[in-house]
This record gives structure tokens, C-alpha cells and sequence, in this order.
């Protein structure tokens, strides 16, 4: 082989495994991959609380169920499900480049975000006036209310975070300097805060229910 | 399909989603009202609890359009979570006593 062809063949493997290298994991844009790796982790993070939730309810006997009603943890569960859908509604429009569209849809989600912690909030404090604090409750164990507000405290620091996330990508993308697939990842950030929802209604909430 | 039909399917497919997601939540709350034992309400739960989730991440999250993401996010996610249930024997012991050093 002469030292011509040694030179273009050298030329196009560097060129592959520049591809190679540039190229998306799993042809995930790389902020969508960012996201999900921190969702994975938060996973891990909701999934420890949980299970040390579990864990800790079952090895207590006589473990208290304080909750008397479902009101409102089900219109908590029904805004923040239908925040969601609008949060969808906000990223087609944008990649349908209906700029305004997505921008409105986008604040709808922002302010399903802040009814949702106001009712958690109204919740919060219904349990304090009952007198359950971090360490110490009236019905029992003092680690319910040490579970019950670390759970849904965490949660509810990732709902306030996510509507002033909402708040700075919608304004930012109204302004040009984000693009859809940014709507896009915030969207994930929020789905996930509704998936983790789904878990910590039935184990913190339906499951301390008196009948 | 144009990309105005493609949004209103898209749309449509999202709307059904959503009713199904709403219908569990109201199943998990009928659950939370029957009168069984902890155990099987915990069962139940999880088991719509882990359908809808699966139903969010798979069409909200649009999962279901990456198949090897998929299994990389499956695969990782339920490796971490089976990593987490290390410890429930030991709840057990607490709580009846030390039937595994018997």
C-alpha cells in the first residue's frame, strides 16, 4: 500500500471515531441524557426515603394512621397529574413553534406547581395544629412526623424548585435564548415529580388512613 | 402525517394517558378503603402505583420512542431500586424477634 493511501485511510478512521466520539449515547441529545441521569439518581435518593419509610413502619407495632380524609390529597393528585398535561401541551407547542402557546401553557404548569404546594402547605399545617411536629405527635410514634414531613418535604422542595425552574426556562425561551428542547428537559424534571407523587400518596398518605 | 395532524394525534394519545392516569389514582384511593389487611392494601397499591408510572415515563416522558434507552433507564433504575431492599429481613427481625439466627 502506498504512503497516499495510508495517509486517507488514517484520515477517515480519525473522522469515524470522531463521529464516534461526538455522537449522543442512545441518540439522546445530550441535556435530555443530563436530565435523565439526575432523575436516575433522584430515584435513588426518593427510593432510600421510602424504603426507610417501609422499613421503619413495619418494625413499629401499633404504627398510627392519623389521616381522617382524602379531600385534599386527591385534588393535590388531580392538579399536580393535570399539571403534567399541560406541561405536554407547553413542549408541543413549542416544537410545533407556537412560541406564545408554549409560553402560556408553560405558566399554567408553573401555577398548577404553586396550588399544589399552597394545598400541601394547608395540609402541613392542619398536622402541626393537631400538634404533630418533626418529633413528636399526639397519635403515637414520634418518627410518623419525622417520615411524613422529611417524605413529602422532599417532594415539596422539588415542587417549589421546579415552578421557579418553570418560571426562569418559560421566560428565558419567551426570550429567545432557550429553544424547545429546553421546555423539553424541564418537562422530564417535572413528569418525574409527578411519578414520585404516585408513590408517596399511597404509602405516606392512604396507607396511615383511619377507617 | 403533517406536523398538524401529528400534534393533534399526539394530543389525542396524550388526553388518553392522562384519563388513564386519573382512573388509577381513583383506584388506589377506592384500595386505601377496603377493608383487607395491610399487607395486600400495600400489594395493590404498588402494583397501580408501578402501572402508572410505567404509563408516565413510557408516553408522558416519551420513553416508549427510544427502545435502547429504554432498557439502559429500566435496567439502571430497577438495579438501583433492588439495591435499596437489602434491609427489609432485617425490619422483620425487629419486629418478631431474630427468627433468622434461629
Amino acid at each position: 500500500m502506498r504512503q497516499a493511501d495510508f495517509s486517507i485511510h488514517a484520515q477517515v478512521s480519525r473522522s469515524q471515531a470522531t463521529d464516534l466520539m461526538t455522537a449522543p449515547a442512545f441518540s439522546v441529545p445530550a441535556k435530555k441524557l443530563a436530565m435523565w441521569l439526575f432523575l436516575i439518581a433522584d430515584t435513588a435518593t426518593f427510593a432510600a426515603c421510602l424504603v426507610a419509610y417501609g422499613f421503619i413502619r413495619n418494625a413499629t407495632p401499633d404504627w398510627p394512621k392519623p389521616f381522617h380524609s382524602i379531600t385534599n390529597v386527591a385534588l393535590m393528585t388531580l392538579i399536580l397529574l393535570t399539571s403534567s398535561l399541560t406541561m405536554l401541551f407547553g413542549v408541543q407547542s413549542a416544537q410545533a413553534g407556537e412560541k406564545a402557546k408554549a409560553f402560556r401553557w408553560t405558566l399554567i404548569t408553573a401555577l398548577f406547581g404553586i396550588l399544589f404546594a399552597a394545598l400541601h402547605l394547608r395540609e402541613w399545617m392542619g398536622m402541626v395544629n393537631e400538634g404533630a411536629t418533626l418529633f413528636h405527635n399526639p397519635w403515637g410514634t414520634p418518627l410518623l412526623g419525622s417520615l411524613f414531613f422529611s417524605i413529602t418535604g422532599l417532594h415539596l422542595l422539588h415542587v417549589a424548585g421546579g415552578v421557579i425552574a418553570l418560571f426562569a426556562v418559560a421566560l428565558k425561551y419567551q426570550r429567545g435564548r432557550y429553544q424547545a428542547d429546553d421546555l423539553e428537559v424541564m418537562g422530564l424534571y417535572w413528569h418525574f415529580v409527578d411519578v414520585v407523587w404516585m408513590f408517596v400518596v399511597p404509602l405516606v398518605y392512604l396507607l396511615n388512613l383511619a377507617h | 402525517m403533517t406536523t398538524g395532524a401529528a400534534h393533534k394525534s399526539s394530543t389525542g394519545k396524550d388526553l388518553i394517558v392522562y384519563a388513564c392516569l386519573l382512573a388509577l389514582a381513583a383506584i388506589q384511593f377506592v384500595i386505601a378503603y377496603q377493608n383487607i389487611s395491610t399487607a395486600q392494601m400495600l400489594v395493590r397499591m404498588m402494583g397501580v402505583a408501578v402501572i402508572e408510572a410505567g404509563l408516565a415515563i413510557l408516553f408522558f416522558m416519551h420513553l416508549s420512542e427510544n427502545r435502547g434507552f429504554r432498557w439502559f433507564v429500566l435496567i439502571f433504575s430497577v438495579a438501583v431500586l433492588l439495591g435499596l431492599q437489602y434491609g427489609w429481613t432485617d425490619s422483620f427481625r425487629l419486629i418478631d424477634g431474630v427468627p433468622w439466627a434461629k
